[in-house]
């Protein structure tokens, strides 16, 4: 999947293929614990996993280098001051616009930005707006994915017609351009449906648009899980003792969506950073004066002829994010299922 | 067949009317503010913002807007609030050249997920497998705006490799139409290749090892002929939908980051600045382009799939 | 007697391969060799090596981890190291293999007809006209009626004895010296293999044909076998001709393999007896005699690996692999009079007096 993904076939095409979901275990916990002994010897996807981590942990600690080493925050203009860098005084900005470049020293470590911001501080900052974003778009697809196709795939008749039709609708647009429609309406007067009520300027409206965009993609396949689960004996067996649909739902069939779950959500949170990061740039995702490193690239691509390194550190260290989280991701996803792996000699 | 046909085209139509509602909601009910104040630009008196609003019925209620709005599109008369350019006409001007990107791309993106698939699956588990592996992992991580806006700086600005972005119709110039779409053609495909190749990885690697390939090598064919004739074939069959798809999506508007970074002009290119101006005719006449054009080549995409897979019955 | 050239000589066939859980010896020292015209039937259960060691003779079983050890001749050409020139020049021409699971074993988008000329052609010069009435001859042989219009169809279209029928077809299509069948029946209900073969059976006479037959139904054997190789956890433990084996069986698993046959031509026994335990785990087979752990008439003798030999005065082409003397296996072969099975552990402990040592 990616920001201009394909879409999927509603009819004939096996979803083992398409979906890059697992499979359906139907036993209970034996399967985790030997996905998860297979997963701690993939030593790459765990190194790669572990790189994530430290991402996100970077980026959790900015406002503590934000205070203690770069003194400054993301939105302050230091355009018209000087430092010393190296016993040399140095203008952040200087008059012909062009910006200090990397310093290498407490303030501004990778230089500073068209209107005088440190570079290193955004970069954090933005990596805090982008993966928080991301993550809980991930969740929150992830949630309503579970309810979606539980309900449609349970329960059958109408309901998963008007659900599958819903689905169909978020399905049919192309995936930026229903993001940037969203984004950019959204952002104008906030969403006010009843008592909820979100500023158009807050953070979780991307989130909440991202989400929903992604909800078809987990959805389907999650659905199809749900339909063939009911017919088996355990969910028989349980209605026989007199457990209800919804004790059925959560006790006996959510449990064996969740390694499906599992190998999907990586690049599920994946992708929505991605997403994240092209409506940023396109201005309907995060909006400006805020980091994310989808504005910051933006901005590095509107002054790129400057200096490219502008738009090339965020958009590295987004790269490397999104990267981490695929190789981790195909490692959780072989885990589980290395059926698709040949194992060369031993 | 025929029955499948006119079953697809009621689908259209209805797919059709829902997304033109949709986006219509998006645009006129979700907002909270006055469209005619939108129009009406920096400190407007109260009289020249109810003459926009009369002019442009937004007086009316809102399902008489939306009537009012699809008889444009159909009659060929839609106007955008914006520029006062005939909508119809800047479509038709843009689609070439989204077009152009498109094919390019998809036959790119085919060619090179079709040799890196095969090649990775054959040498599974080897280094070889292992790097390109990493290289498609790393095509899927980079957002094509960045990669692109590189590339056109790189090797169109500094290095003057390629030209820095614009277009030139096929019509005009072949060589140069080419020579200007290489770079664009190459940062969408980048996308691609990474998420084919690994499809057809699996596939193949499902396949190769499948009894009727067994059978194929007992019969005395050469290796080749087995992973060519019975192997790739069998697992490109679910691939050639799959690429049928994107395709559809990037022309109806998908790719409209590429467009944007390489200045391209396209359908893409043209909703997304509509839509940052909230500029809501363009918006949804080319939604509605896009969504007949993805139902259309879903459908031939369909009829393709079940002539190569006789199982398959059109329903 | 003159000795008549075997087509095929198999010798001391050994194929491991290395998985997670250590070195799997699938097959474990095999040697016999087939004579042109002759049906030699393999027979035993699930996992004692009788696919691998058929599909090994065609090279289907070579992979980064595999290893493999001994011989096997055809002709000239040592099948184990050949080259993929020469394989490919032996596979469908001289030696064919008619595969078990017809559904998945033709490709399921490719016209059957196809399928077939493509082998033909793979090996001869004809054209493609040749090749298709080649193909339909060949269909109609085996038994498919309309052949010239099922030529066209599609594996999915036809019904499970049909496409057997086609995989037969499949084989004899280059006319070989030697067909390798394995469990050609198994996947068909019991009047559809009845029918498939007989009519096997007269097109393998017909074209002089020698045939390996895979397979782990004793009925099937008695219809067409010359001689049988009964097989056990990757070793031959049995080898004779037909009469030999289902007369005067040598080793305690025949005998548990013949008495667990349900037979209506004798009283229902008061249990259907069966081999009791599970045989030995692929890649953690017991010391000396794979049986052991299974065996009722066990002794100390049974810790080394008993030799392939032929221990019956008589029949010097009758082998076994079993320690016991020819009497004492005459004795012990019984669980009731006229009836041959294999008794459990437990049961011989009680009624000591009979058994060996």
């Amino acid at each position: 999947m990616a920001i201009e993904p394909a879409t999927e076939l509603a009819s004939a095409v096996p979803e083992a293929i398409v979906a890059e979901g697992g499979r359906t275990r139907v036993a209970g916990l034996a399967p985790w614990r030997i996905a998860l002994r297979r997963l701690r010897r993939n030593r790459v996807a765990l190194a790669f996993g572990a790189l994530f981590l430290v991402i996100v942990g970077m980026c959790l600690a900015a406002p503590i280098y934000a205070d203690q080493i770069a003194h400054t925050d993301p939105y302050t203009n230091h355009l018209t001051e000087q430092i010393t860098v190296h016993g040399v005084k140095k203008y952040v900005v200087a008059p012909s616009g062009v910006p200090i470049g990397p310093t290498y020293s407490g303030r501004f470590f990778l230089g500073a930005d068209g209107n005088g911001r440190d570079i290193a501080v955004r970069l954090l900052y933005g990596g805090r707006a982008s993966l928080t974003i991301g993550i809980g778009a991930a969740l929150f697809t992830t949630l309503l994915s579970i309810i979606a196709g539980m309900l449609a795939g349970y329960y059958r008749g109408w309901v998963d017609a008007v659900i599958g039709r819903l689905l169909d609708l978020v399905w049919a647009y192309p995936v930026v351009l229903l993001g940037i429609a969203l984004g950019t309406a959204l952002a104008l007067g906030g969403l006010k449906i009843g008592p909820l009520q979100i500023d158009g300027e807050s953070k979780l409206i991307p989130t909440l648009v991202i989400a929903v965009i992604y909800v078809p993609y987990m959805a389907r396949p999650l659905r199809g899980q749900v339909l063939a689960l009911r017919e088996k004996e355990f969910v028989e067996a349980a209605r026989a003792q007199g457990a209800g649909s919804l004790r059925i739902m959560f006790s006996e069939i959510l449990p064996n969506l969740s390694s499906s779950i599992v190998v999907f959500l990586p690049l599920l949170i994946a992708n929505a950073i991605l997403l994240e990061a092209a409506l940023s740039f396109l201005g309907a995702g995060v909006r400006p004066p805020n980091p994310s490193w989808g504005t910051m690239i933006g901005d590095g691509v509107e002054r790129i002829i400057s200096g490219p390194h502008l738009a090339i550190v965020p958009g590295i260290m987004l790269v490397l994010n999104v990267l981490a989280l695929n190789v981790f991701g195909d490692g959780v996803r072989d885990a589980f299922d290395p059926r698709a792996r040949v194992r060369a000699s031993h | 067949m025929k029955r499948f046909v006119i079953r697809r085209l009621i689908s259209m139509i209805a797919v059709l009317f829902a997304i033109s509602i949709a986006t219509f909601c998006i645009f006129n009910v979700i907002p909270n503010s006055d469209p005619a104040q939108r129009l009406a630009g920096r400190h407007p008196t109260k009289g020249q913002i109810e003459a926009i609003r009369r002019q442009w019925g937004f007086d009316k209620p809102v399902y008489t807007q939306y009537a009012k709005m699809m008889e444009k599109i159909f009659t060929g008369d839609l106007v955008s609030y914006v520029s006062q350019v005939d909508v119809d006409k800047e479509i038709l001007q843009d689609a070439p050249r989204t077009f152009s990107l498109a094919i390019g791309a998809a036959i790119m993106w085919m060619v090179f997920a079709i040799a890196l698939g095969l090649y990775t699956a054959v040498r599974a588990g080897g280094f070889a497998d292992r790097f390109l592996t990493v290289l498609a992992l790393i095509g899927i991580s980079m957002p094509v705006f960045w990669i692109g806006a590189l590339m056109n700086y790189y090797l169109g600005f500094k290095w003057n490799i390629f030209p820095n972005g614009g277009y030139v119709p096929l019509t005009e110039d072949p060589l140069q139409w080419a020579y200007h779409l290489i770079m664009p053609w190459t940062a969408l495909s980048l996308l691609f290749i990474g998420i084919y190749s690994r499809i057809l990885r699996s596939n193949v690697l499902d396949t190769i090892n499948d009894d009727y390939a067994r059978t194929a090598r007992a019969k005395g064919l050469p290796e080749r002929q087995v992973l060519l004739r019975h192997v790739l074939r069998n697992s490109l069959i679910p691939i050639v939908t799959l690429w049928g798809l994107d395709f559809g999506a990037v022309v109806g508007g998908g790719a409209l980051l590429t467009e944007t970074v390489f200045d391209l002009q396209g359908v893409g290119q043209y909703v997304a600045e509509s839509i940052a101006q909230l500029d809501v005719p363009p918006v949804l006449a080319v939604v509605m382009f896009g969504a007949f054009f993805v139902v259309v080549t879903n459908t031939v995409v369909d009829i393709i799939y079940a002539t190569l897979d006789p199982r398959i019955r059109l329903t | 007697m003159t000795r008549v050239e075997p087509i095929l000589r198999v010798s001391d066939l050994k194929v491991s391969f290395a998985t997670d859980q250590g070195l799997v010896r699938a097959v474990d020292g095999v040697t016999f060799e087939l004579l042109p015209g002759e049906v030699l039937a393999v027979v035993g259960e699930s996992g004692c090596g009788k696919s691998v060691t058929a599909m090994t003779l065609l090279g289907l079983t070579r992979s980064p981890n595999a290893r493999f050890a001994g011989s096997a001749h055809y002709g000239d050409t040592e099948l184990l190291g050949a080259s993929d020139a020469e394989l490919q020049q032996i596979r469908g021409a001289k030696i064919a293999m008619i595969f078990q699971d017809s559904a998945s074993s033709l490709n399921p988008v490719q016209r059957i007809g196809k399928q077939i000329a493509e082998q033909i052609q793979a090996h001869e010069k004809v054209s493609d006209a040749q090749a298709r009435e080649r193909t339909i001859e060949l269909l109609a042989r085996v038994g498919i009626p309309n052949a010239n219009k099922r030529v066209d169809a599609y594996p999915f279209e036809m019904s499970g004895g049909m496409r057997q029928r086609v995989m037969i077809a499949l084989a004899l299509s280059c006319d070989p010296s030697v067909l390798i069948a394995d469990e050609p029946t198994t996947a068909l209900d019991v009047t559809v293999q009845a029918q498939i073969l007989e009519r096997f059976r007269e097109l393998v006479a017909q074209m002089g044909a020698s045939v390996i037959l895979v397979t782990h139904d004793l009925g099937v054997v008695t219809d067409i076998a010359d001689r049988i190789a009964v097989m056990y956890a990757g070793r031959i433990v049995e080898q004779g001709s037909l009469d030999e084996i289902f007369y005067d069986p040598q080793h305690p698993y025949t005998w548990g393999l013949l008495g667990s046959i349900p037979r209506l031509d004798r009283p229902r026994p008061k249990r259907l007896p069966t081999i009791p335990g599970l045989p030995p785990s692929l890649a953690n087979r017991p010391q000396g005699c794979h049986l052991r752990p299974r065996c009722p008439h066990e002794f100390d003798q049974c810790a080394k690996t008993p030799p392939l030999q032929s221990r019956v005065p008589a029949a010097p082409a009758h082998l076994d692999r079993c320690w016991l003397s020819c009497d004492q296996k005459r004795e012990l072969r019984e669980i009731e009079p006229g009836v041959i099975g294999l008794r459990r552990k437990h049961e011989v402990e009680l009624t000591k007096g009979g058994a060996g040592a």
